[in-house]
């Protein structure tokens, strides 16, 4: 243990982080970690981060050193995408038991390794440390070594336990595992001019492919991926490369930084979400490797490529602009993608009413400013409750975020996309970023949203599930509230008449919207707020009816 | 008698279980205004959540004690401490259950004397709802941590009662295995209602994890039983357990209140519910209703439709031991073979398996034996997945989790008509898969000798 602690204290001092290097000795032998709240947290563990960061490499056995709860409760999880191999995608656990517990789980260990070597023969194998076996002192540093040795394959211990911290530190030392044990420790077949590394891209949904035909075409090689869609051997190989791209914010800037030292590959932070920053990239990653010495015409061929892409998106784009005039969204989400998606919804038109910094650094912070100006609404922690509060009052037309704070959205009839690793579609590069608007637009302007606002028509109560939630706050929260949003009165809440279910603005919303384009819409929305109106008029039953007919 | 043998891999591929603690934290989430809480680091919470919500699709209360190396070497305590007043100040639950994972475990911690040390501490958490519960996560499966949970409610929350008290006659306790869904939970309140009985089920998982869009915003459970009716619980004339997990519950609820109980292993199957439907028509006083004589015809006629396909299928399932149990039996009873099972857990119903032997193991377990014996339909929860890809044989979901289909909450195998539902599915399962995958070629039933004989037969015409 005393090794991984100085591995942390390695990771902290780490050169190329800002936010460490301006911290005081002290502070920083604290580490990047918020000490966590007990009864108020939710995250995930190093654990987590460092299966998370290495698991996309496809042709790896993980295995995973500990009880059923850390491999059985969270296997194949995630969308990463393979290419080819889908050994990654099987599930290795020691599932230590009682005895184990006891008497040490090295044994059963060795003997896993051993199993998984004799039936599937990966490449290597990666072995994780998890909170019990550390506790109890299985030293799976030793059990690698011997392992390796004995079975002349590279057995790569990771040794980050829940415990030590969060998701980011366990990215981090994921990283500090690839350093020390897997890069620079093979050579590729070939190396040309035109290699380079992507650091910190996990291949969700495939949206590595949504880039590759873009650098093939201009003739850059992706060496090795870190780790989407990754192969052991490309990994090994990565030292080779001319020039790296930090993909995925800072999860792995210590493997750029090291690899820098160590080296000597320069390597930038950029993002492939949106199409400026797109361009952005791929003309960052040409000049490096122009500067590294490939030949000058590289960067014609990217910008050949940069514009007509560009003219492709912007085009395909542009449909949506008139509908998402005036829409605002909420996004709630962590890191790279609290700036690198504000600049791509900007491009479409969108309002960006607030964005999460929960997991940002400074330096994502100063991008936000930067993109959104000063006023820029950061929103550091939210409960739920604050955070539906902040929907309405920031009277945000949609939510984008991850998977756990959806219902806070989707429940109060909200739309919502899923932006985080469970989401189903890619949403990278210019393919990417028009699928996202598509997307965008499907949620917003789906006509169920109008149906679900209503009430039941035998609900005559006026204390509103919405109206509950608006009440005042019985537990101020601390760092929770946006810069500025608040000072607003709530528009949503003036609704038509005295009926109470279709609001003013959503009307207003409908009408521009579907004003040139279609007409029966407009009839649904009269239709709608009229059958509302005659209804308060002769306190009749309700004609739930009434609206469907018209669409009909 | 079924064999029942434990795998002895030292590595576990493709694993069917998972822990004993978020079994734990499951039923919990069946209580009104509940707030379950890991005593653990904070990935047990993350990674459990996770879980549910991909199952439910539904927002989901789970805390986490967030056990960090330093607090687990010198704390424990002031983490228990600082969650319950921090849960209790910013979510203002009704209860909040507590389950311990593999770290504090292997630790040694004694909540319970925290707990009292707590309260001592903290005199207006007196009197507050605090369930613990024992589930380390090198111990035990998904289900035991339910079973010792929802016994551990009955000890702490309900009253205890003169045994010689009068009883509600129309009463009864229903104690669920976490095998049930919603969906299941809210048939049998119906079927119990329909005799006039009115049902107390414990854990109430049909409230909180249905899918509703809840009256208040409130972070703990939306629904579910409150500990209000727990308490009261013994002044039911009967316990219904459902599943054999249940059964240390209901001897626990009778220690504790003098209410006998009946255990009904299976819900699923023709038999199994006319001994069930018979015994609410017995406690109740009333005849069958209508509804059930129809509903048992409907399930005979859909036996009928449905044998053709279930008949002689060679089933692979893993499933934990109640779910296993049930869907096995109600498939083997229309003539399919069980020839292949495998399990997470030690119980008593695995012997009655139908089955030649029962595996206490993982999904490679179930993939290996399945190939070797040629199975040609697998059952498991979503996991099993990739294993049915592989061995290319129809795959039908069940159990926990199920992430990759929607309604996960609503699909029903209890009563008349969840066991018709049930064998529909499978049925089309196997249509579907028949009609996609195994349509006859003419090289079909060609046989290699027949290939021979034939270019024979072409040269003689040469």
């Amino acid at each position: 243990m005393s090794s991984l602690s100085a591995t942390i204290q390695d990771v902290f001092n780490a050169a190329g982080c800002p936010k460490n290097a301006n911290k005081s000795e002290v502070e920083r032998k604290k580490g990047c970690t918020k000490q966590l709240q007990p009864g108020g947290a939710a995250g995930g563990c190093s654990f987590d981060g460092a299966k998370i960061a290495l698991q996309p490499f496809t042709d790896v056995a993980h295995l995973v050193h500990g009880p059923i709860a850390c491999e059985g409760n969270s296997w194949d999880n995630r969308g990463s995408a393979s290419s080819g191999p889908d050994l990654w995608r099987t599930s290795f656990t020691t599932d230590m038991n009682e005895i184990d517990v006891v008497l040490g789980g090295e044994k059963r260990l060795y003997k896993a390794i051993k199993e998984i070597i004799e039936k599937y023969d990966p490449p290597a194998i990666f072995v994780y440390q998890t909170c019990v076996p550390a506790m109890i002192g299985d030293d799976i540093d030793a059990v690698c070594k011997i392992a390796a040795a004995k079975f002349g394959k590279p057995v790569i211990p990771v040794n980050s336990p829940g415990f030590v911290g969060s998701k980011s530190l366990g990215n981090k030392l994921a990283g500090e595992a690839l350093l020390e044990y897997v890069i620079g420790t093979q050579e590729p077949d070939y190396i040309t001019p035109y290699d380079i590394n992507l650091i910190g891209e996990y291949n969700l949904s495939g949206e590595l492919w949504q880039i590759k035909p873009l650098l093939d075409e201009i003739g850059i090689r992706i060496l090795s991926c870190i780790s989407g869609d990754g192969k052991y051997h490309e990994a090994a190989c990565s030292h080779r490369a001319r020039a790296a791209m930090m993909v995925c914010s800072r999860a792995m800037i210590n493997v750029a930084t090291r690899m820098k030292e160590r080296y000597g590959i320069p390597f930038f932070e950029g993002s492939f979400y949106g199409i400026q920053d797109t361009s952005e990239a791929l003309r960052k990653i040409a000049r490096m490797l122009i500067e590294r010495g490939a030949p000058r015409h590289l960067m014609e061929c990217t910008e050949a490529v940069v514009a007509r892409e560009e003219a492709t998106a912007w085009a395909a784009i542009e449909r949506f602009r008139p509908r998402f005039a005036g829409k605002k969204v909420l996004l709630v989400t962590g890191g790279v993608k609290s700036w690198s998606v504000v600049a791509a919804l900007q491009e479409a038109g969108l309002e960006i009413v607030g964005t999460s910094v929960k997991k940002s650094t400074s330096d994502d912070k100063q991008r936000i400013q930067q993109l959104m100006g000063h006023d820029a609404h950061m929103i550091e922690d939210l409960t739920p409750r604050e955070m539906y509060k902040m929907l309405r009052e920031a009277k945000a037309d949609i939510m984008l975020s991850g998977g756990k704070s959806q219902f806070v959205a989707l429940k109060a009839a909200v739309p919502w996309l899923d932006i985080n690793q469970e989401r189903c579609h890619a949403y990278m590069g210019y393919v990417g970023i028009v699928r996202l608007m598509e997307e965008i637009d499907k949620a917003l302007y789906n006509p169920m949203w109008d149906q679900l606002r209503r009430p039941a028509p035998w609900d005559v109560t006026e204390v509103t599930w919405h109206a509950k939630a608006l009440g005042p706050m019985e537990v101020p929260v601390a760092g929770g509230r946006p810069n500025s949003v608040g000072a607003e009165k709530v528009a949503r809440a003036n609704r038509t008449h005295s009926c109470s279910t279709v609001d003013f603005s959503i009307i207003n919303h409908r009408i521009p919207a579907h004003g040139s384009t279609a007409t029966d819409a407009m009839a649904h929305d009269a239709e709608a707020s009229a059958a509302c109106m005659r209804r308060t008029e002769e306190n009749t039953p309700a004609q739930p009816t009434s609206a469907l007919q018209a669409v009909e | 008698m079924t064999i029942v043998t434990y795998s002895d891999k030292a590595c576990t591929i493709n694993p069917l279980k998972m822990s004993q603690p978020i079994g734990g934290s499951f039923a919990f989430l069946g209580l009104r205004g509940a707030m379950p809480l890991l005593h653990g680091p904070q990935g047990c919470t993350s990674f459990g959540l996770t879980l549910f919500v991909r199952h439910f699709k539904e927002a989901v209360p789970l805390q986490t004690t967030a056990m960090s190396e330093v607090s687990t070497v010198l704390g424990g305590y002031e983490n228990v401490e600082q969650a319950i007043l921090n849960i209790y100040k910013r979510v203002k639950p009704e209860i909040i259950g507590i389950n311990s994972t593999g770290v504090t475990e292997t630790k040694g911690d004694d909540v319970e004397a925290f707990i009292r040390l707590i309260r001592q501490n903290h005199p207006h958490l007196k009197k507050f709802p605090l369930v613990y519960v024992s589930t380390p996560d090198f111990k035990d499966a998904f289900q035991d941590g339910w079973e010792k949970t929802v016994a551990r409610m009955v000890e702490v929350l309900v009253d205890s009662v003169d045994a010689a008290a009068p009883h509600d006659s129309l009463r009864v306790n229903v104690l669920p295995g976490c095998h049930l869904t919603p969906g299941d939970l809210d048939e049998l309140r119906t079927i119990f209602e329909d005799f006039g009985i009115r049902p107390s089920f414990l854990p109430d998982i049909s409230g909180s994890l249905d899918g509703h869009i809840p009256d208040e915003f409130t972070q703990t459970t939306i629904g579910g039983i409150g500990v209000d009716e727990i308490a009261t619980m013994g002044q039911a004339a009967w316990t219904i357990a459902i599943g054999a997990q249940m059964r240390r519950a209901a001897e626990a609820m009778q220690a504790r209140t003098g209410v006998p109980f009946r255990l009904f292993e299976r819900l699923c199957g023709l038999i199994p519910n006319d001994e069930f439907i018979t015994f609410l028509s017995d406690i109740s006083g009333k005849s069958v209703p209508k509804r059930y004589r129809r509903q048992r015809g409907q399930l005979a006629d859909a036996m009928l439709d449905t044998h053709f396909h279930i008949a002689g299928r060679k089933l692979a399932i893993g499933a934990e031991p109640d779910l296993l149990f049930d869907i096995s039996s109600v498939l083997y009873e229309m003539g399919a073979q069980v020839t292949a099972a495998v399990t997470t857990t030690a119980s008593p119903v695995l012997e009655r398996v139908k089955a030649k032997e029962v595996v206490i193991g993982d999904l490679g377990d179930l993939e290996d034996l399945a190939k070797a014996r040629q199975c040609d339909l697998l059952i498991s929860h979503s996991h099993g997945r990739q294993a049915a890809a592989r061995l290319d044989i129809p795959f039908y979901r069940a159990g926990f989790p199920i992430f990759d289909r929607l309604g996960a909450g609503h699909r029903m195998s209890v009563g008349y008509r969840g066991t018709r539902e049930l064998i529909f599915d499978l049925a089309n399962l196997i249509i579907a898969d028949r009609e996609d995958n195994r349509q006859p070629t003419p090289a079909t039933w060609r046989t290699g000798d027949a290939g021979r004989c034939r270019s024979a037969a072409t040269e003689l015409l040469i």
